[in-house]
């Protein structure tokens, strides 16, 4: 269970994906023997999440046999290794884990037994395994019925205790139960429905099911029965739909998202009941066997799981011809599924194709019907009809025939319905079944907060079970541990609401999560998001727990068209409103007493008078009358007019200026670099940023080019020609112009059209290769101090300035450095110049944003000290050609020169007595320790702030902070951007650990480790890294998690992703390059993630991996792990890293996707050097494209399609971004860091 | 030859040259004794129509350190084919191509009437000539337009073969790219930066990595002529080019705040505009020609500061040593004149503005280069316009009346040496026997540069007699002096032109009344004078009027003291640099003029004639036409200003009285057409504020002080505390009869 905190979610998502991809191989292993494994690899892709579960399931299987071993066996997976604990685990995790566990297991048992056992077996099984599963099915069915119990439990920690022993209690009859569980599935899905219905009757699930069941009733129940009638299905269903399905119903039922895990399991009872017909109360013995089995998943279960899922193919196909019975019920199933399901119905049309879509094409086979079914209303769908269906036995006798279909079946409709069956059925069968009853009581634990206290307590007890199991395993089966999948998806589904930022101390959703925000007083998660929510209340505490106490702050971000955009306060002639003492800004947290003649300011508690002008009466709750008509007063996020006394000089600011720079030395000219920007610039100049569409941007342009020696540019309205203007004088520069440089785009359109023209032709045939760049940036800033403005300066680049001229630069690469103690200084800065340099853009606000086209060395280093002390970006684009480079510089240049953007900025934090921020990292610079300048920040820049305790905080109060921005907008307008943000403190640990987000830490340990790089040597920086990580992990156990062996590793459940994204962050080129990467590279990427959000880091360290089956119009398919198990022959594969963007095609890939995406007939007419998709009129191709549109639009950087084939040399480069496995440059697999950090977790605790 | 006076007036229309004396003493003693050193006026390019070149080069003595050339001075033994050098009596053979000489064929050198006589050298590669423009923009809008125009209208005056140039400057330095098409280009430097000129050089591309330091010279002239091509073009190829860039040419574009000058880097600017040149075409003849409308305010050669409400030197100034960019500014300017003229290249001044431009600080660049200087009060002007109109004037062959890079030697025999030189030229410091040790102008040389010159460009040049007392006269009873002026005409040819003169000794003691008869009056005044605008420069004031009293030469010293040349009262630092430039320069005539104006009279009763320069000559029913050189004054009398207001001149029964009027016009016309630079013409009237400029320059026998004639007819008086000339002969005759003291 170690794993179970974090599984619950992936559980459900990974079984139901063993199943799918199961159901898939069957269609696909008609073609493809190999598929199974990928298959299985997708499956567990999906059940990344649902792994652990699934695992255990599997473990449960071969476990049935022995009802105790499941119990250890969940703790095992926890344990990865030496998790013999389990066993204690097992009781608890029984509750909530086991479900989980259970859930995956189902399918995870698939996938485990493939993985572990290994994928060969499991293939070979596969297709025939399958009927033969079938068998096993209905067998494993009930083992799932019985995981389902134990999920619960591992969603509810606290309840789970109480319930993890009732469930222990079940479970044990569920062992024997296990056994039946073949002989019968309906017990399986009794068992499921058992599970959930506790659950679900405990808690939300009523109202859940009451809503949701009538429609699953409709349709899914039905289908599920026919599924369900095989017991696989129920296996299937779980982790495939299960999991998304289960969720959302359940989140909508039951809003707490912990609960929700829980749900899942419910859900998977759901599809259960459908085998409920009959073997229902048996299966709820099996499903007991099942969850002490998952911890044996790893070593024995799986080969039940697997033959279970080979069996499950054939079922498939057997399926397939059920569907049209299912059709009425599928009906009922779509909706349930819709968004996971609909992918797998998509596959399952071409079922055969997509490994992962195995896992989704089980469904799907399934969800031919049921995938609308689940669509719709999964949850409720399911309830119903788990009750009508259970009952109606129809399910029991097609599930004899159809057994391996059913499973099949079953899986989907237990995702779809499953939850929604689970319900509804649940109630009814759990309170027929005995089993139902353990599950029930898991399920309530769950609610309450299972995952944190859950994972602890419940693996160890079933560890117990486990020994044998793991003694036989000899690697940890990645299903089983956390899956980031899981955790995403199952956050996607527990997010349904708008999120408001009014409640203290409340976790937004991930960063992967499509969500809405309302700002009801505190700051959007867009703007900043935190470490923890809960912050330790003293030093000492924090101190113990090691968790990092940082914010990350994206001042300017952009908000999504239906989020209303910070409303803009003038306080008139006197300027904001402020606190006498700290200065604070007026902000919601200021307390108005006497009357509202004075506020107390809520971070240094003085009292100032309120300003006749704003005066304002009380209510009687003490809050000014007013209170919601003034955005300060009750909004966490707003602006206000600054006065002059903000402003430089006092002096209003002039309109800012952007300057173009741009390089035509002879390999800038060549590479067609001067002449694509020139052309691009001509039409780019009528989008530069302008606060109001309808006005024309006051932001006035000027031009020059440089090679050694300068060329500015007189571009007045006035004259017929530009006139161009050499300085030679590169050692003191000056700009030799002052009317007629900068101008009005509009004015002077024609002889800049003139210009633009003229370049690249005047330079055509140069021959100097020389170039400076100091000087060039010089220039910028005289030319700006000379307009007496703010601007930005777009310099284009080529090559190393080794031209004499201040900032000359030496070639300083040297590969033998890397690894030894000289190796921080290749990224510090050659020489103080450019920090000087950097110092006095910063007083002028002159941002400098860099695009670099190097052909070698350019000492990217210390020419990005600029740009990045002044809020800039650096664009590189190594090797630059026309063709093939074009598209993602144009359209990094269009939307670097169109982005929102503020110029000589100034944040400061404050925070309320208690804290303060120490530390701040990001692109900007600072000159004292509190202020960060930004010479320019725009809407993607981010600054990560640390805080530390200087004294206590009360846990009443709760720490605040206050971010102030005064910038001057593209208008030339001085404003002040107020963020506020309130967290609780805490006293307890555990709070500390049940709040934290894993995102932002990721961000946090990046930034500070890529700074730490300059300083000390890489290997330090990464020891300290798992060190901090270790230390997290182990006051957690420590302090919080329920007793348990040593053995095991319990993660918290908010951060049991932290060990597969730190291992990211270890294994990145910055801490660990491999032979190829060159210095540049890595002194771009450490500046490039130094200013990254969190959403940027999440994605740029995981990347996003789609498997291309289906794709639906309204959703994207489920993502699967980053690692090469993942990855079928016969698919197609979209990976996003936030930098690249890649389409991995595998060698035996369907010809159907070759058609549809490439239209060429084989796969070695794929051109790999193609930039862009052929635009082909069919919807798969239509449909692809919009997501790497959408995807695009996402980042802030244009990224480059870059086609994949399997076996091509270009295959590593994708390869090095499947970052779950080992890496070339010696970073270790997650699996293997996992160890490693168990390791350290127990020395440190020893 | 029956006078001197027509013998002086022969020699120079022959040679150019006019002596003090022209017998001259035969021992130091006596020399020393005349006051006014044996020394001449010599104009090198004096205009000789009746002179053509002769078509091959001059036959040198052979004696390594005399050189002198052939001249009919030399004994010829036209048998032995042999000549014998009459300065260092060197026995020389003719060379071969003289093997037909004879007596009855001598070679035109031997002829007496070729005493100066000019050669073409056929050496080397024949350089085209050079202008280079360099423009201030900090002016006002009318003065730049005109200027212009000016500009663009001189294109079309240059031989099509000449490259131009153009630097503008204002707060930045821009020299101007014209070769290419399209967008125009051009270099801009910082104006606040000294850059040494090979900086210059590279900053604007002309140095070739490889080239330079390999057979010892900096450039290879093809390869430099090839780099400077961008900015330095054949008229006939960037004729339209040029002319459009002039007239896109904005006012320098830097704001200028309230109460401060526009920022002005005229001392960059020159610098560039020389390291250019440098860079490119040295020992080339080549004219900067410099364009300012006010002073240098900032970088190196700055003369004032941009603060409004810090004026701009004045002498008071400079003689309270308040003046603190003086000495730098000069220093700076001085030191960009020398290495000009050791290219051979010369500066043009034109300043148009109605304060001080910084001529004081700049002056050497001209004066040491032989460029000209102009200056007037606006560019807007006909004097601006006519006057550099006038610097492509062209002579009777249609060759430009200007020459570069000259080069002038002097020998002499061995009774002379010379003491130095004052004109337009620098020392090229050569020693040699006949060289001086006792300096007098620019001495210690016997070779002087003169970077520009045309026809009117003279230098005095002073010798010593070093005979002893008791010493006979001299070896033939005639010294000899010899003028070599090598030069770049300008059609781009090399010629050397030679004047050969001589002169009788004479015996003090026995032949006094001789020698004094030989005094050539005007010539001594003038040389004198010359003197004394050169100490004027070196020393304070006062002292340079001591001691010109005390050198006492008749008359024209009453005038010479009260001009602008000497005195700096009512005048700006800058003025009385212009008119000291002009004065070291101009020939005799001029140059009188300018000590003495000339008073003309118009009346009804005779025929225009000159009258005193007095204030007795101011009457009601007269008309005046004074010429001082630099200013033309047309002076209509009380009686005829009344009747020219009454309109009489329209009737036609007073058409006398028109022709009257008509007559100084036509005259002040005539003197408008040849002078250079031109004139301030004047046209007032009696009462009229303008006629200051006369009253101020005639002799104040009539003031305030002396009752006598006040109110009567006999002219107008003077305010003036000045004395008038008869206080001052008066003095000095008191002074002469007391002279042993």
């Amino acid at each position: 269970m170690n794993v179970n905190q974090h599984t619950p979610m992936a559980s459900p998502y990974g079984q139901p994906q063993p199943g799918y991809g199961q159901p898939g191989y069957p269609p696909l292993d008609g073609g493809y023997p190999a598929p199974y494994a990928p298959y299985n690899g997708p499956a567990s892709a999906y059940q990344p999440g649902v792994p652990p579960q699934g695992y255990s399931p599997f473990t449960s299987f071969p476990s049935k046999a022995v009802a105790a071993n499941p119990v250890s066996d969940l703790s095992s997976p926890l344990d990865l290794g030496p998790a013999r604990g389990p066993p204690t685990s097992a009781p608890p995790p029984v509750s909530a884990p086991q479900q989980y566990n259970q859930y995956s297991h189902s399918l995870g048992d698939v996938q485990n037994g493939p993985p572990p056992m290994t994928q060969a077996p499991p293939r070979p099984a596969g297709s025939q395994p399958y009927n033969q599963g079938a068998a096993n099915l209905t067998g494993a069915h009930p083992s799932y019925p019985q995981h389902y119990g134990p999920p619960p439990t591992m969603e509810q920690v606290t309840n789970q205790m109480t319930r993890m022993q009732v469930t222990s209690g079940p479970p044990t009859p569920a062992g024997p139960g296990y056994a039946p569980p073949q002989s019968s599935q309906p017990p399986i899905s009794t068992s499921y429905q058992a599970a959930p219905q506790p659950s679900y009757t405990q808690a939300p699930p009523p109202v859940s099911s009451t809503p949701t069941q009538p429609p699953s009733s409709g349709g899914p129940a039905a289908p599920q029965q026919y599924f369900a009638g095989p017991p696989p299905p129920s296996q299937q269903q779980f982790a495939s739909s299960l999991p998304p399905t289960s969720q959302q119903q359940f989140t909508s039922s039951v809003p707490p998202p912990p609960s929700q895990q829980t749900f899942p399991p419910s859900s998977f009872s759901g599809p259960i009941p459908p085998p409920s017909r009959a073997p229902a109360p048996p299966a709820s013995q099996s499903q007991q066997p099942f969850p002490t089995p998952q911890p044996p998943f790893s070593s024995a279960p799986p080969p039940v799981n697997q033959s279970g899922f080979a069996a499950g193919p054939p079922a498939q196909s057997s399926f397939p011809p059920q569907p049209p019975p299912p059709s009425s019920q599928p009906g009922s199933f779509p909706p349930p599924g819709p968004p996971p399901t609909s992918a797998p119905s998509g596959q399952y049309p071409t079922p055969m194709p997509h490994q992962q879509q195995p896992p989704t094409t089980q469904p799907s086979p399934y969800h031919p019907g049921p995938p609308p079914l689940r669509a719709q209303m999964p949850p409720t769908s399911n309830h119903l009809p788990p009750g009508p269906q259970g009952p109606s036995c129809p399910p029991g006798p097609l599930g004899p025939l159809q057994q391996p279909p059913s499973p099949q079946t079953g899986y989907p409709p237990q995702q779809n319905g499953a939850f929604g069956q689970v319900r509804s059925p649940q109630p009814g069968y759990a309170g027929p079944y005995p089993g139902q009853p353990n599950y029930g009581a898991p399920a309530p634990a769950p609610a309450p907060a299972q995952k944190r206290l859950d994972p602890d307590s419940i693996p160890s007890p079933q560890a117990s079970d486990m020994p044998a199991v793991q003694k036989s395993r000899h690697r940890i089966d990645p299903d089983a541990i956390p899956s980031p999948i899981q955790v995403i998806e199952d956050d996607k589904v527990k997010t349904t609401e708008p999120f408001t930022t009014g409640v203290r101390g409340q976790a937004p959703p991930l960063v992967t999560t499509n969500f809405q925000v309302k700002d009801q007083g505190n700051a959007s998660p867009r703007f900043i998001r935190c470490t923890a929510y809960n912050m330790p209340c003293t030093s000492d505490m924090a101190k113990q727990s090691q968790v990092p106490l940082a914010a990350v702050i994206k001042p300017l971000a952009t908000l999504p068209p239906d989020e209303t955009p910070p409303y803009l306060v003038d306080h008139g002639e006197s300027g904001p409103i402020r606190c006498n003492r700290c200065k604070a800004y007026m902000c919601p947290y200021m307390q108005f007493i006497e009357g509202g003649r004075r506020f107390q300011c809520s971070f240094c508690n003085c009292v100032t008078e309120v300003p006749p002008h704003y005066f304002q009466h009380l209510d009687h709750t003490g809050k000014r009358v007013d209170c919601y008509e003034r955005p300060e007063l009750s909004l966490g996020t707003y602006e206000f007019l600054a006065t002059v006394d903000y402003c430089k000089n006092n002096k209003p600011p002039q309109p800012p200026a952007f300057i173009f720079l741009i390089d035509v030395s002879y390999n800038a000219v060549k590479s067609g670099m001067v002449s694509i920007v020139c052309h691009e610039l001509k039409s780019l100049l009528d989008h530069l940023p302008r606060e109001n569409p309808e006005m024309d941007s006051v932001v006035r342009v000027g031009f020059v080019t440089y090679n050694k020696v300068l060329h500015f540019y007189n571009v007045k309205a006035s004259l017929a020609q530009p006139q161009m203007l050499v300085v030679s004088d590169v050692s003191d520069m000056f700009v030799p112009l002052l009317d007629g440089f900068l101008v009005n785009v509009n004015e002077s359109r024609q002889v800049i059209e003139s210009l633009l023209d003229q370049i690249p032709e005047m330079f055509a045939d140069t021959r100097e290769t020389e170039t400076v760049f100091g000087p060039v940036i010089q220039a910028g800033l005289e030319a700006l101090k000379a307009a007496d403005c703010a601007g930005k300066l777009f310099v284009f680049h080529t090559s190393l300035p080794i031209a004499e001229a201040p900032g000359k630069l030496k070639n300083r690469e040297d590969k033998k450095l890397i690894g030894t103690d000289k190796e921080k200084s290749l990224f510090q800065p050659q020489g103080g110049f450019y920090n000087n340099l950097a110092k006095d853009c910063v007083a002028q606000g002159c941002c400098v944003d860099l695009f670099l086209f190097p052909n070698q060395y350019v000492d990217v280093a210390t020419l990005g000290v600029v740009p990045v002390s002044t809020g800039g970006s650096i664009y590189k684009y190594t090797y630059f050609q026309a063709q093939t480079d074009q598209e993602r510089f144009l359209n990094d240049l269009r939307r670097d020169v169109q982005k929102p953007v503020g110029f000589d900025a100034v944040m400061r934090v404050r925070t309320s007595t208690g804290i303060r921020a120490t530390d701040f990292f990001g692109s900007f610079y600072m000159s004292n320790t509190t202020d960060v300048e930004l010479a320019g920040l725009d809407c993607d820049k981010a600054v990560t702030v640390e805080f530390k305790h200087d004294d206590k905080l009360s846990e009443e109060t709760g720490a605040l902070m206050q971010c102030a921005v005064l910038y001057t907008s593209c208008s030339g307008q001085r404003r002040l951007r107020i963020h506020n943000m309130a967290v609780n403190c805490c006293s307890q640990l555990a709070d500390l650990y049940r709040n934290c987000e894993t995102d932002t830490i990721i961000n946090y340990f990046a930034k500070y480790a890529f700074r730490g790089v300059l300083n000390s040597h890489t290997k330090a920086v990464r020891d300290t890294l798992v060190n901090q990580c270790a230390q997290i992990l182990a006051c957690y156990r420590k302090n919080c998690a329920s007793p348990s062996s040593a053995g095991q590793l319990i993660l918290p459940e908010c951060m049991k992703l932290l060990p597969v994204y730190l291992n990211c962050v270890l294994k990145s080129d910055v801490l660990m390059p491999g032979a190829d990467v060159s210095l540049d590279d890595r002194a771009y990427l450490r500046q490039l993630i130094s200013c990254m959000d969190v959403a940027e880091t999440h994605v740029f360290f995981y990347p996003r991996l789609l498997p291309l089956v289906k794709l639906d119009s309204s959703s994207l398919p489920m993502a699967v792990r980053d690692s090469e198990e993942r990855l079928s022959k016969g698919g197609v594969y979209l990976m996003e890293t936030g930098l690249h963007l890649f389409l991995w095609v595998g060698a035996s890939v369907q010809q159907e996707l070759l058609l549809n995406i490439f239209g060429t007939q084989s796969f070695s007419q794929i051109d790999s050097s193609m930039t862009s998709l052929p635009v082909l009129n069919n919807p798969f191709s239509q449909r692809l494209r919009e997501i790497i549109d959408s995807f695009r639009a996402q980042r802030s950087r244009y990224m480059k399609l870059m086609v994949v084939k399997q076996e091509d040399r270009t295959e590593l480069i994708f390869k090095h971004f499947l970052v779950e496995d080992k890496s070339a440059s010696g970073g270790a697999s997650y699996v293997d860091f996992l160890c490693h950090m168990h390791k350290e977790i127990r020395q440190l605790l020893s | 030859m029956s006078t001197y006076q027509e013998f002086i007036q022969q020699n120079e229309d022959r040679d150019g040259v006019r002596f003090s004396w022209n017998l001259w003493p035969s021992s130091r003693l006596e020399a020393t004794r005349l006051v006014v050193p044996v020394s001449c006026l010599l104009t090198p390019l004096k205009e000789r129509p009746n002179l053509p070149p002769v078509q091959y080069e001059p036959v040198v003595c052979s004696r390594a350190n005399c050189k002198a050339v052939l001249n009919p001075l030399c004994q010829v033994d036209f048998r032995a084919k042999i000549w014998a050098c009459n300065f260092c009596f060197q026995r020389n053979p003719f060379p071969p191509s003289y093997a037909g000489i004879s007596e009855m064929n001598q070679p035109a050198e031997l002829m007496p009437q070729f005493s100066t006589i000019e050669y073409i050298v056929q050496r080397g590669p024949s350089a085209p000539l050079i202008f280079l423009y360099v423009v201030d923009t900090c002016l006002e809008e009318e003065d730049l337009q005109a200027l212009k125009e000016s500009l663009q209208m001189s294109l079309s005056l240059l031989p099509p073969n000449a490259l131009v140039g153009l630097i503008t400057f204002g707060r930045m330095v821009q020299v101007h790219e014209l070769s290419c098409e399209g967008i125009a280009k051009s270099y801009v430097f910082r104006g606040t930066k000294d850059l040494s000129s090979k900086q210059i050089q590279e900053m604007l591309g002309l140095t070739k990595p490889a080239v330079s330091g390999q057979q010892g010279r900096p450039v290879a002239p093809q390869d430099a002529a090839a780099a400077s091509c961008k900015f330095l073009q054949p008229v006939h190829r960037v004729d339209m080019n040029l002319t459009d860039l002039l007239g896109e040419l904005q006012k320098d574009p830097w704001p200028v705040p309230q109460g401060k000058r526009p920022l002005r880097s005229t001392g960059v600017a020159l610098s560039v505009a020389v390291g250019l040149l440098e860079g490119t075409f040295p020992n080339t003849g080549a004219r900067v020609m410099l364009f300012i409308g006010g002073p240098p305010t900032q970088g190196p050669g700055m003369v004032v500061g941009d603060e409004l409400k810090t004026p701009i030197r004045s002498w008071h100034d400079i003689q309270k040593d308040n003046a603190r960019h003086l000495k730098k500014a000069t220093k700076y300017y001085e030191a960009l004149a020398n290495r000009s003229a050791a290219n051979g290249h010369s500066v043009d001044i034109y300043a148009c503005a109605l304060d001080q431009t910084g001529l004081l600080e700049m002056k050497c660049l001209s004066n040491i280069t032989g460029g000209h200087i102009v200056m007037g009060d606006s560019f807007n002007t006909s004097l601006f316009k006519q006057t550099f109109q006038r610097v492509f004037s062209k002579d009777y062959n249609g060759d430009f009346r200007m020459a570069f890079g000259g080069v002038l030697e002097i020998k002499t025999s061995r009774e002379l040496k010379v003491c130095g030189a004052i004109g337009p030229c620098v020392s090229l410091h050569s020693k040699g026997a006949c060289v001086s040790e006792n300096e007098m102008g620019i001495g210690g040389t016997s070779q002087w540069k003169v970077c520009g010159l045309n026809p009117s460009t003279t230098l005095g040049i002073y010798f010593e007699v070093v005979n002893q007392h008791n010493a006979p006269i001299p070896q033939g009873g005639r010294g000899a002096v010899q003028f070599i002026t090598q030069y770049q005409h300008s059609n781009t040819q090399r010629r050397i032109r030679v004047t050969t003169i001589a002169r009788n000794w004479a015996d003090a003691q026995s032949q006094i009344q001789h020698i004094e008869s030989s005094f050539d009056q005007e010539a001594a005044a003038v040389l004198m004078a010359r003197l004394g605008v050169f100490r004027a420069e070196s020393e304070e004031g006062p002292d340079v009027l001591r001691w010109l009293d005390r050198q006492l030469i008749r008359l024209f010293m009453f005038h010479l003291r009260r001009s602008p040349f000497l005195q700096v009262f009512n005048n700006s630092p800058d003025e009385s640099s212009y008119y000291r430039h002009h004065f070291v320069r101009q020939d005799l005539t001029q140059s009188l003029i300018m000590v003495q104006p000339i008073l003309y009279s118009y009346s009804f009763y005779g025929p225009p004639e000159p009258v005193l320069l007095d204030s007795s000559s101011i009457l009601p029913d007269r008309i005046l036409l004074m010429d001082t050189f630099f200013q033309l004054v047309i002076y209509h009398g009380e009686t005829i200003a009344q009747w020219r207001k009454a309109g009489y001149q329209e009737m036609a029964e007073y058409e006398n009285f028109k022709q009257l009027l008509q007559a100084p016009l036509d005259d002040a016309q005539e003197i408008l057409q040849t002078r250079f630079p031109m004139p301030r013409y004047i046209d007032t009237e009696h009462g009229g504020s303008q006629a200051r400029f006369l009253l101020s320059k005639v002799n104040p026998s009539q003031t305030h002080n002396n009752l006598y004639a006040w109110g009567q007819e006999t002219g107008a008086p003077i305010l003036t505390d000045d004395v008038s000339l008869q206080v001052f002969m008066d003095h000095l005759k008191k002074l002469a009869v007391s002279s042993s003291t």
